[in-house]
């Protein structure tokens, strides 16, 4: 499907997904192999599983990028609490739709994952956080996991074993903040997602009920399954040291070809994946800038240098098309790889509007539990549309900048990063673009409608 | 009163300098200790940390440890290396550990302060010169420190509802709300009465009561003086005062026997509010919506003002004079009362003996609710055992007074504000009985009296309680009473001097307190007044450890392991 020069994709995660002769039903994943990893799971003993991921360094594909071996070690095993794993399956970053692929089409994959995890952490219960959204997702989640029930990959004595645990799907009621782990964990418990402040409740030692709990995303999970299948050692030859794996990378904008597409991590770069695998702009565009990791990300500007030391030592000098996808190389260009949602803008792009709409989203989705958030993300906001609006004034920029400077790091949960990072990179990169706002106030007659 | 007894102390350097606070407390207090404040709102000493209003982010570090060894590592001056954590963190959430490290007065977290002020008054109506608040806020307070004195804000300000009812007691300002959740874990934690919560989110969350629910608990209006800002007020006080204004007396509440430590304000002699004041070995912050409303018996209208004799408005002088000729020589009988302080019931027992009376007491009971109503519904009962006025635990109803009326033994009866046909004394037996009436309110036994003798509401005198833990507690005159009126303790002294015919009795307080001080028997041995008038003072209880006192298992009260029955 793609240029000739361009780098293949890598499927392990979305292997069948997208193979027509495949579907979402049990009896298909039984005959490519599914469930036999998690019948050799359950004749090792658990922390041989957990030394295996470890080995893997399977980092977090939910977007912090932690390694989900050393959470897992973090487990407070001691406590003689219960011990619950939960998958987030909250995906609500925008820009990002690779988890809904593998739960609508290859659910099994997760399922599998995930016993497995539960039997390593030695989990009593297992929930699937689903987002409310993926109706058609909880539905066919739910079908699966009654299939894999009826074959005793799940529930009681699992194949025969000694190990039971349930896995239930549990669907969220509709807000970005159920995302975050803790705000997870509260709304699963039947209450607002207000995240908890941390310490001391750092989920792996006070979770789900106050007792030791494992948040991981749903690739994650299924990154389980194969590090099982190859050996931690052999999954830690994939991709690049540190970045160990595939990732699936979500595009959107205005490249011919949005999708989503799974390679090795850092086996291509951005530009790459724009101009080759996507197939580059459409028609008479130039490339204006890209997030490259969610909406959260900091923008990346298309005609920005990127110079620094690498961790080893080596210097670098990139330009965006040379980042490399992979969790450090977007982290090296001062921005992150977060959940791999690429976001990219072309010349058309009004970039204060992308703002707004931005700026529009955070302030709708913070819980307004802490201050500097839920104050900060609605001052933008009305910032931002005032600003398109028609009533942009020169001051805005710095105020803008002033205002997410107090949310950065000041706030309970990771949502104020989240929310200002973006109008930091906004406003610093492209000031030239705000500045103008407020000389040409009008908005253009063919603009999209705001949110 | 944070820490009774010793705790272990721990060094921590603050600002810079070595200072020793106890183990693991919350760094807020901790800082307070040393005269040093962390500005904050959500938190609060006696409730869960919730940590939302990030007032109090402080830099904070703590020794660095050698992750292979555990061993400390030093600067190279030998001292040790403090980890500081690269963001701030809330004071409200760290407890101090030795050799932590914490800057409250650095430049970041001024700017932390100073941009959380401005993000909290984005929104704020800045309604205060019609704010109940006002005067006594932490947003004013912590503007006038941390606040830009301009607005950057240009947008227009979110529009909440302004006046909701909560209950029946509470009124909801929602545009002051800053959000904090004291109010929601309040009710939580202490009242245990869930009903409060937040709708809506970001900026737009609004704190409402659940759909079919409203604050209608005894404890509703602990919210209101929790609440850092002027968001819940309290219904009664609502637009009445300004707060500059009033003038605040060290009080006790005189509703159970629970004690609460109050604060009574007022102005040029008349009440305005009753609130709370800590005390963490008794009541915390908190105290029930009932006790606040007893001021209103000050001004109610079956107040007595005048001195009665034979139901003709009289003065003092005769009414006294009127007292004495009926006890004198008579067979008399005293009824007491746990309402009374513990001065009074020290001096009616010394009469009764002058008189050679035979002593009654009733009891008041209620229902407990495990918090700070107990079922005792009067202040001082174990001030009557105490000074000796009560020998046995009162009972309901005073039907050994009935028995000995019954037998035509008494000719006269001191009653201080007891209702004897509410004890179950018939009228009939008191016809050809001389009543001496001495109480605050009218009643069926006063309208029957011979003699009626006007006294003072606790807040109008001063004197001590002793509480359901034996813990004495003493209280201040808060406003004026009426005039003409003495104080019960003058009038008992008056009339203990006419039947001695001696002048030695003194109705002065500290007098009196020498006099019960000198009792070697007595837990009140070596006591003053002035002992127990800000904390309240621990006495040994142990003496009556085997009465069945009605209490049930509250707020910093264990009842005794033994109770008559269960």
């Amino acid at each position: 499907m793609t240029a000739k020069n361009s780098p293949k994709e890598r499927r392990i995660i979305l292997k069948h997904a997208d193979d027509p002769n495949y579907s979402n039903r049990l009896g298909c994943y039984l005959r490519e192999g599914g469930y036999e990893m998690l019948s050799k799971a359950l004749k090792m003993k658990p922390e041989e599983i957990g030394a295996e991921v470890l080995k893997s360094g399977v980092r977090g594909r939910g977007g912090a990028g932690f390694p989900a071996g050393m959470k897992w070690k973090f487990l407070d095993r001691k406590s003689g609490k219960p011990i619950y794993l939960i998958c987030n399956a909250d995906e609500s970053e925008p820009g990002t739709f690779k988890d809904r692929q593998i739960m609508y089409k290859d659910p099994h994959q997760l399922i599998e994952g995930m016993m497995i995890a539960a039997y390593a952490i030695q989990a009593k219960q297992a929930f699937i956080y689903i987002r409310a959204e993926f109706f058609e997702g909880a539905r066919i989640l739910e079908r699966a996991i009654a299939e894999a029930k009826e074959k005793g990959f799940c529930g009681e004595k699992i194949l025969g074993s000694d190990y039971s645990c349930d896995l239930v799907v549990h669907r969220g009621a509709g807000a970005y903040i159920c995302g975050e782990e803790t705000g997870l964990i509260e709304s699963l418990e039947g209450k607002r997602p207000n995240p908890r402040i941390k310490p001391p409740f750092f989920p792996a030692v006070l979770g789900l009920y106050q007792c030791p709990t494992i948040v991981n995303n749903v690739e994650t999970l299924c990154n389980v399954k194969h590090i099982l299948e190859m050996g931690g050692d052999e999954f830690a030859k994939i991709g690049k040291p540190n970045n160990t794996g595939t990732r699936i990378w979500c595009v959107s904008g205005q490249v011919k070809k949005p999708g989503y597409y799974e390679f090795e991590c850092g086996a291509l770069t951005l530009g790459e994946m724009i101009f080759d695998v996507c197939g580059g702009l459409l028609p008479g565009r130039s490339l204006k800038a890209v997030i490259p990791g969610g909406s959260s990300a900091k923008i990346l500007r298309a005609d920005e240098r990127f110079v620094g030391k690498h961790k080893d030592g080596t210097d670098f000098d990139w330009g965006i098309e040379d980042v490399p996808l992979d969790f450090d190389g977007p982290m090296a260009a001062g921005s992150m790889s977060g959940s791999g949602g690429i976001i990219v803008m072309d010349d058309t792009v009004d970039i204060v509007e992308a703002m707004a709409n931005i700026n529009a989203f955070y302030a709708h989705e913070s819980c307004g539990q802490c201050t500097p958030c839920r104050e900060g993300c609605l001052w933008m906001k009305k910032i931002t549309t005032r600003m398109c609006d028609g009533d942009a004034r020169e001051e805005d920029p710095e105020m803008l900048l002033s205002i997410a400077n107090q949310i950065e790091g000041r706030t309970i949960c990771a949502f104020g990063e989240a929310a200002a990072w973006p109008t930091q990179s906004f406003v610093t990169k492209f000031r030239d673009e705000f500045v103008k706002k407020a000389k040409h106030s009008k908005r253009s007659k063919n603009s999209l409608q705001l949110i | 009163m944070i820490s009774k007894g010793k705790t272990d102390q721990v060094t921590i350097n603050l600002d810079g300098q070595d200072v020793e606070v106890p183990a693991g407390m919350n760094l807020v207090d901790a800082v307070a200790l040393h005269g040093k404040e962390i500005p904050h709102y959500c938190y609060h000493p006696q409730l869960s940390v919730a940590g939302n209003c990030r007032m109090c982010l402080i830099e904070m570090g703590t020794p660095m440890r050698d992750r292979g060894t555990g061993e400390a590592i030093l600067e190279e001056d030998g001292s040790p290396k403090i980890g500081w954590v690269p963001k701030p963190v809330i004071g409200c959430g760290t407890n101090v550990s030795p050799g932590m490290h914490v800057k409250t007065e650095s430049e970041m977290v001024t700017g932390c302060r100073e941009g959380i002020m401005e993000f909290l008054l984005v929104n704020h109506p800045l309604d205060c010169p019609i704010c109940d608040q006002a005067g006594e806020c932490r947003l004013q307070e912590f503007a006038t420190d941390y606040g830009r004195g301009y607005s950057r804000y240009k947008e227009r300000k979110n529009v909440k509802p302004k006046r909701t009812r909560l209950g029946p007691r509470v009124t909801l300002d929602d545009e002051r709300c800053i959000l904090c959740s004291r109010c929601i874990r309040f009710s939580q934690e202490v009242a245990k009465d869930d009903v409060l919560g937040f709708v809506d989110r970001g900026s737009f969350s609004t704190l409402t009561c659940f759909p079919g629910k409203e604050l209608a608990n005894n404890y509703s209006l602990n919210t209101v003086d929790i609440c850092p800002v002027g968001a819940l007020t309290s219904t009664d006080f609502r637009f009445k005062m300004r707060v500059w204004f009033l003038k605040e007396t060290l009080s006790i509440c005189p509703e159970s026997s629970a004690g609460c430590n109050t604060l009574v304000s007022s102005r040029e002699g008349e009440i305005h509010r009753i609130a709370p004041r800590r005390n963490d070995a008794v009541n915390d912050s908190w105290m029930t919506d009932s006790g606040r409303a007893l001021y209103k018996q000050v001004k109610s209208d079956d107040r007595l003002k005048t001195p009665l004799v034979d139901r003709e408005e009289s003065t003092m002088e005769d009414a006294l004079h009127s007292t004495v000729n009926a006890l004198q020589g008579k067979s008399v009988g005293v009824v007491g009362s746990c309402n009374s302080t513990v001065e009074e019931q020290y001096l009616l027992n010394r009469l009764a003996k002058e008189a050679k009376a035979k002593k009654y007491l009733r009891g008041h009971f209620g229902e407990d609710d495990g918090i700070l109503l107990s079922a005792d519904r009067t202040p001082n009962l174990r001030g009557a055992l105490i000074t000796g006025l009560a020998s046995s635990y009162p009972t309901e109803h005073l039907s050994s007074l009935a028995q000995a009326l019954k037998k035509d033994r008494l000719e006269t009866l001191i009653v201080v504000g007891e209702d004897l046909i509410d004890s179950k004394v018939d009228a009939e037996l008191l016809s050809g009985v001389q009543i001496i009436y001495l109480g605050t309110h009218e009643n069926a036994t006063s309208n029957l009296a011979r003699v009626v003798i006007p006294t003072l509401t606790s807040f109008e005198k001063s004197g001590s309680f002793v509480n359901r833990g034996f813990f004495l507690q003493g209280f201040q005159q808060a406003v004026p009473g009426p005039a003409g009126l003495l104080p019960d303790v003058s009038v008992l002294a008056r009339l203990i001097n006419e039947l001695t015919g001696e002048g030695e009795s003194s109705s002065d307080i500290d007098s009196i307190w020498k006099d019960m001080a000198r009792s070697s028997t007595s837990p009140l041995k070596g006591l003053s007044f002035s002992d127990c008038k800000k904390d309240g003072i621990q006495l040994d209880g142990s003496k009556w450890a085997d009465l069945a006192f009605v209490e049930k298992k509250a707020l910093h009260y264990q009842p005794n392991a033994k109770p008559k029955d269960g």
